[in-house]
């Protein structure tokens, strides 16, 4: 073996680490902000919708999960711009990306969590007087939220780590930190040592802070 | 541009080739490491109970792709020289044994304790228990999600384009290099990608109704 590690070079780029980190979190709330709005607005138009909305929607969620993040990445940085005439940096994409990837799967999220709302619950809703819409957005919805909030909060942590993604169209988040403290001092095995331990840290700090979170919020039986 | 395409294809087909034969070896090795790690995870003793928690965790934990990374370019640094596609195949089977160890927990851990109790009770060896007891029946609550999971097998590999091996993932951005037909391209890959996957979700969903006949 004989390799000694040394993690001066590493403190030393650090802040390309620490921006880095900053800018993964960024990319994965900002992604997952509009993912939340795709994925109820898909999720309540294809509950209450016909036949032929219902196979597009499917349509949209089937294909961004069987495709590789990768690709969509590639698609839509490299691809898109050869076909419509619209310009935008290579974050504006990325997050465009990650916005409709994270979409496709809280539309699931959501119609699972919308089914799950116990009928007697609408029945009472209407029972009182609310219109459709008031029975949408004071019973069905907030009901829904409580119980897809687990789901939710491991979405936000997978999404969290897919932003690593990013680093293959350069936007230099953690991981380009990574391979730019790679390719420019060779201290390898200590710089993926630090992001891992970066990445664990930042993962877990998430999840414990979402499951209190839940619990705080946790459907009511 | 079709004419280019069609020229291209035998070309894509060979890094499709690559693709299904990385997702292949990832599938398999991962299988056989993760059942392993798994029943050490269940039924092991406390350090090794721990050793897997923590590789399962700590992977799980981590992007695949620094994962990747990790494995591609640290390992040469402590001394190990490994071929870029047994690197790239070795960190996918690590990421995709993390994930076979959850799998088999969580089948393992459906099954009634009275059955471990009741084979134990009629004096069957630990592997007979497994073997004639436990793992017929976690095998229909293993399985479901095992083949779902193949596809992230199969999306997880188009990674290794990063590593410069030419999979189907590669071979794109080459044709897109020499071609400039980049959109008719990445549709095209992705389709490919989808079909298989798809299937692939398909087969998941029609054995998990298929299986679901079995009580808790």
């Amino acid at each position: 073996m004989g390799y000694t590690l040394n993690f001066n070079l590493i403190w030393r780029h650090f802040d390309k680490l620490w921006g880095g980190l900053l800018l993964s979190l960024e990319l994965a709330v900002i992604s997952i902000a509009i993912g939340i709005v795709i994925g109820l607005v898909l999720a309540v138009w294809y509950v209450s919708a016909g036949r032929a909305v219902r196979t597009i929607i499917a349509a949209y969620v089937e294909f961004i999960r069987n495709v590789p993040l990768i690709l969509l990445v590639y698609l839509v940085f490299y691809g898109l711009p050869t076909v419509v005439d619209i310009a935008y940096s290579a974050q504006t994409s990325f997050v465009a990306t990650l916005s409709l990837y994270s979409g496709a799967y809280l539309v699931e999220v959501f119609r699972s969590g919308l089914e799950a709302v116990p009928r007697g619950q609408l029945d009472a809703g209407k029972a009182i007087g609310l219109t459709p819409w008031q029975r949408l957005l004071h019973v069905r919805l907030p009901t829904m939220l409580r119980i897809t909030l687990p789901a939710l909060s491991n979405t936000f942590i997978s999404l969290f780590k897919d932003t690593s993604v990013a680093s293959v169209i350069s936007v230099p988040e953690l991981t380009y930190g990574a391979q730019w403290i790679n390719f420019n001092t060779f201290r390898i095995v200590e710089v993926y040592l630090v992001v891992t331990a970066m990445y664990l840290l930042t993962g877990y700090a998430l999840l414990f802070a979402l499951r209190l979170v839940e619990r705080r919020f946790k459907a009511a039986r | 541009m079709l004419s280019q395409i069609i020229y291209a294809l035998p070309f894509l087909a060979e890094g499709f080739a690559v693709t299904l034969w990385v997702s292949l070896l990832v599938v398999v090795l991962s299988l056989i490491a993760g059942v392993l790690m798994g029943v050490g995870l269940v039924y092991g003793p406390a350090p090794l109970r721990w050793a897997v928690r923590i590789f399962s965790d700590t992977i799980r934990g981590i992007p695949i792709l620094v994962l990747i990374f990790f494995v591609y370019y640290g390992l040469p640094a402590v001394g190990l020289h490994l071929e870029s596609f047994w690197a790239a195949v070795l960190a996918l089977t690590l990421f995709k044994t993390a994930q076979v160890v959850e799998y088999l927990r969580g089948a393992v851990g459906s099954i009634p304790k009275g059955q471990s109790e009741a084979a134990m009770a009629i004096g069957l060896t630990f592997r007979q228990r497994l073997a004639y007891v436990i793992f017929p029946q976690a095998f229909r609550r293993f399985l479901p999600p095992w083949i779902n999971g193949v596809t992230d097998a199969v999306k997880g590999s188009a990674l290794v384009s990063l590593l410069g091996i030419t999979d189907l993932m590669q071979a794109i951005n080459q044709v897109i290099g020499r071609t400039y037909e980049a959109m008719p391209l990445y549709i095209l890959g992705a389709l490919v990608y989808f079909a298989v996957n798809y299937a692939l979700s398909l087969a998941s969903r029609r054995l998990e109704q298929r299986f679901s006949f079995i009580r808790e």
